[in-house]
């Protein structure tokens, strides 16, 4: 399939980029920073969004979805990227919607999805327990009660957590830390008892939560019980290649804003950009985003084809997109020297961004490891 | 144009199939164990077989040695996408190529835009045919990454040139029987518009050569010495002074043949390499830093092979490839050193080996002419140099 994206998925990127460089610029992002907004998005926002479906994207058309396949959303992630626009894209829209569209019942995806879709419900998944993203080390309980699980732990970095309706919890229900077998995902009421979240303002000003469990009734399974480790594993290679796709959108706008001021800022009467140190980093760096995004269209391809090698790819995707975001973003402050470290110039949004996405879904180090792993070496 | 329907293809793939399978001697379906097995033509031809040679015969009667060229100039005469079939014909078979030759890679393509109708009839139809071993002339002592400032000086005596200088790096310049020169045509003109593009015959009087011994040991390239060398005046390629528009664009060719496009030998995986040399231990490479080292190498080669990928498919989607080609030079060639420094650490005290012959040290010395990658074809630091100059716009 050739690596280029169709007319239809162009019109959908240039629709985008021009309602996020008009509703949702970085200086958005900075509104909700300087306000405290505990939301940590723009609610009115996000309803527009889903109202143009962006909700619903790959949602297929039974539940009310335009089941327009993975390239198209990986536009559209791209195009939030370059604003830095903050919405619960990333923890329902790509993660939370495919848990259910991958793992759940007809009953669950009939209840859930349109409302997803419609931009009413936040559902997240509570995974992380550690500082390292590492699902097969899961230690969270949950032990049967008649008809019921009782839930006991603290899950960490769930993202939108504050604001969530839906927590889908990755919990143990047998084996041991380290085991794959021996999970299960749970659906459960954020609201339910038992439940305490507390809030976090993280470094790109985004949301996200620390949830602790104290013998949390939880009633409702999604997938199987104890073999929920191979769809959270589709959901999580899915949501890999989606975030490195916003982070491509992240690393090319701040990339072009610094070739951009590489030309303007003079210094010693000529544009700094006409010295062959800075150049030959900015050449690097150019090459190093051309490989990221032939990886990205490769991989949302891959998720559109059922590629059976889909782990691989979301791994080696994650990896080197983790790499040179951190590359790109680093090297922009400094060649903005003494302004990109004020906090008026917006080139050090970009680089918060970066951080935090990289080490959502697993960071370069798991990635890089994780592809040598499925490769057998 | 003429459309060629898929059904059209499917028809040229069957007799193709059909072709190659009754005529490519068995001997010739393998992978060439070095540049010295493969065969280069010439006036004086060698060849390591018999089978190579009637394969040489059989593909150059068919056109094929050159499948696009025009028939008129003894190629093929294949569109683009027959070409393709071809090609993947042939590597279905594991056929080798049944000719190498510079003057198929880098000269047929400058003389095919910039020749005149003699010189195409003349030339082009000879290396089709590999009558003529050519050789390159670009590079001098004081002229590498400052190639336009070259000093080989061609004097306009009326009716010849008269040639004195001196040219480094010309490969095989002692086989061959000819070679394509820049040479400077006017002292007083700017650097890059006093250059012309000129064929002189290896034969004259006045034309010396002296081998180079590289760190690697023996090597194909060569010094090549003019002393008053009389070159007829129809041996000029394209306008007089205006030969450095040739040389960018034979530049261009030779980088995106270093840049890998259309290589499509097959080789263990260097995780699979490892695993032989190193060993396994509890399912992982048993050197954490080189199985991570390794990781990051396959990764970025997959990159860049997509990212080949994505370019052509760009460019057929009418996205011209401009400059990036300097970007597949730089990247591909510091991937081939990177790879071989992998391939020194997973060999351990293996890859120390020098030993007598080539066979012997062969990791140590490939891995010492690797170094060169980088250097030839226009130095990392000049793709850089072009990276940013016009793909970014910095100046």
């Amino acid at each position: 399939m050739a690596l280029i994206i169709n007319e239809e998925q162009q019109m959908l990127k240039t629709s985008a980029a021009e309602f996020l460089k008009e509703k949702a610029p970085v200086a958005a992002l900075r509104k909700l920073r300087d306000e405290k907004n505990q939301q940590g998005y723009d609610q009115a926002l996000w309803q527009q969004m889903a109202e143009m479906g962006w909700a619903s994207l790959v949602i297929p058309e039974q539940y009310g979805g335009l089941d327009f396949g993975y390239v198209g959303l990986g536009q559209l992630l791209e195009e939030m990227g370059r604003t830095l626009t903050a919405s619960p894209m990333v923890s329902t829209g790509l993660v939370g919607a495919h848990a259910i569209l991958l793992a759940g019942n007809a009953a669950q995806k009939e209840r859930l999805l349109p409302a997803i879709g419609a931009g009413e419900l936040i559902v997240t998944l509570a995974i992380d327990e550690r500082r390292q993203h590492h699902p097969a080390k899961t230690t969270m309980s949950a032990v049967k009660q008649g008809n019921e699980y009782v839930l006991n732990g603290k899950k960490v970095f769930v993202l939108d957590g504050q604001v969530a309706n839906q927590l889908i919890v990755v919990a143990r229900t047998a084996g041991k830390a380290g085991d794959e077998a021996g999970l299960t995902m749970f659906l459960v009421d954020a609201q339910a008892q038992g439940i305490e979240i507390g809030h976090q303002q993280m470094m790109d000003s985004r949301n996200a939560a620390t949830i602790s469990f104290e013998n949390v009734k939880a009633a409702e399974v999604l997938g199987q019980v104890d073999q929920g480790f191979e769809v959270l594993t589709q959901v999580l290679d899915i949501a890999c290649i989606g975030i490195s796709a916003e982070m491509l959108g992240t690393m090319c706008e701040a990339f072009e804003r610094t070739v951009k001021y590489l030309k303007e800022r003079k210094q010693f009467g000529v544009p700094i950009g006409s010295f062959q140190a800075l150049q030959h980093r900015a050449a690097l760096m150019y090459g190093e985003i051309e490989i990221c995004k032939s990886m990205v269209i490769k991989a949302l391809q891959a998720i559109d084809q059922n590629n059976p090698d889909l782990s691989r790819m979301a791994s080696m995707t994650k990896a080197k997109i983790g790499e040179t975001i951190r590359l790109v973003t680093n090297e922009a402050i400094q060649m903005f020297g003494g302004i990109g470290m004020t906090d008026d110039e917006e080139i050090g949004f970009f680089m918060k961004r970066a951080r935090v996405a990289q080490v959502t879904f697993g960071d370069y180090n798991y990635h890089l490891d994780r592809y040598a792993r499925l490769l057998g070496f | 144009m003429e459309t060629i329907t898929q059904q059209d293809l499917d028809v040229f793939r069957a007799e193709t199939r059909a072709w190659l399978e009754a005529n490519c001697p068995e001997s010739i379906r393998q992978t060439p164990k070095s540049m010295e097995d493969v065969f280069w033509g010439g006036s004086n031809p060698h060849y390591k077989s018999e089978d190579q040679k009637r394969w040489f015969e059989r593909m150059r009667d068919r056109g094929w040695t050159t499948p696009m060229w025009p028939k008129a100039y003894g190629g093929g005469g294949l569109s683009k996408q027959q070409n393709k079939v071809l090609l993947e014909e042939m590597t279905r078979l594991n056929c080798q190529t049944p000719l190498f030759s510079f003057g198929i890679s880098m000269l047929g393509p400058a003389l095919l835009k910039f020749g005149n109708e003699a010189q195409k009839k003349e030339h082009l139809t000879a290396i089709s045919r590999g009558e003529v071993w050519w050789c390159q002339g670009y590079s001098e002592p004081g002229a590498g990454s400052d190639l336009a400032g070259l000093q080989t000086r061609a004097e306009d005596m009326g009716d010849h040139y008269l040639v004195s200088g001196q040219k480094v790096w010309t490969s095989y310049a002692e086989n061959a029987d000819m070679i394509f020169c820049l040479v400077r045509t006017n002292p007083d003109a700017k650097k890059h518009t006093g250059i012309s593009f000129l064929l002189i015959d290896m034969q004259s009087e006045g034309v010396s050569t002296r081998p180079i011994r590289l760190i690697s040991g023996k090597s194909v390239f060569c010094e090549t010495f003019f002393d008053n060398v009389k070159v007829p005046k129809e041996n000029l390629v394209g306008e007089l002074n205006a030969g450095w528009s040739i040389a960018k664009y034979l530049l261009t060719h030779e980088r995106s043949m270093i840049g890998g496009i259309g290589d499509v030998r097959k080789e263990k995986p260097l995780f699979q390499m490892a695993i032989d040399a190193v060993g396994l231990d509890n399912g992982k490479l048993d050197d954490p830093v080189l199985r991570a080292d390794i990781a990051r190498w396959m990764i970025d080669q997959e990159g860049l092979m997509w990212t080949i990928e994505r370019t052509t498919d760009e460019a057929k989607a009418g996205q011209p490839i401009g400059a990036k080609s300097s970007f597949f030079k730089y990247y591909y060639t510091e991937q081939n050193k990177l790879k071989y420094e992998l391939l020194m650490a997973l060999n351990g005290t293996e890859a120390a080996i020098w030993g007598d012959t080539y066979d012997e040290g062969k990791l140590a010395r490939d891995f010492c002419r690797t170094k060169g990658n980088s250097i030839e074809g226009g130095t990392s630091e000049i793709q850089l140099n072009i990276i940013s100059k016009h793909i970014l716009g910095l100046g």
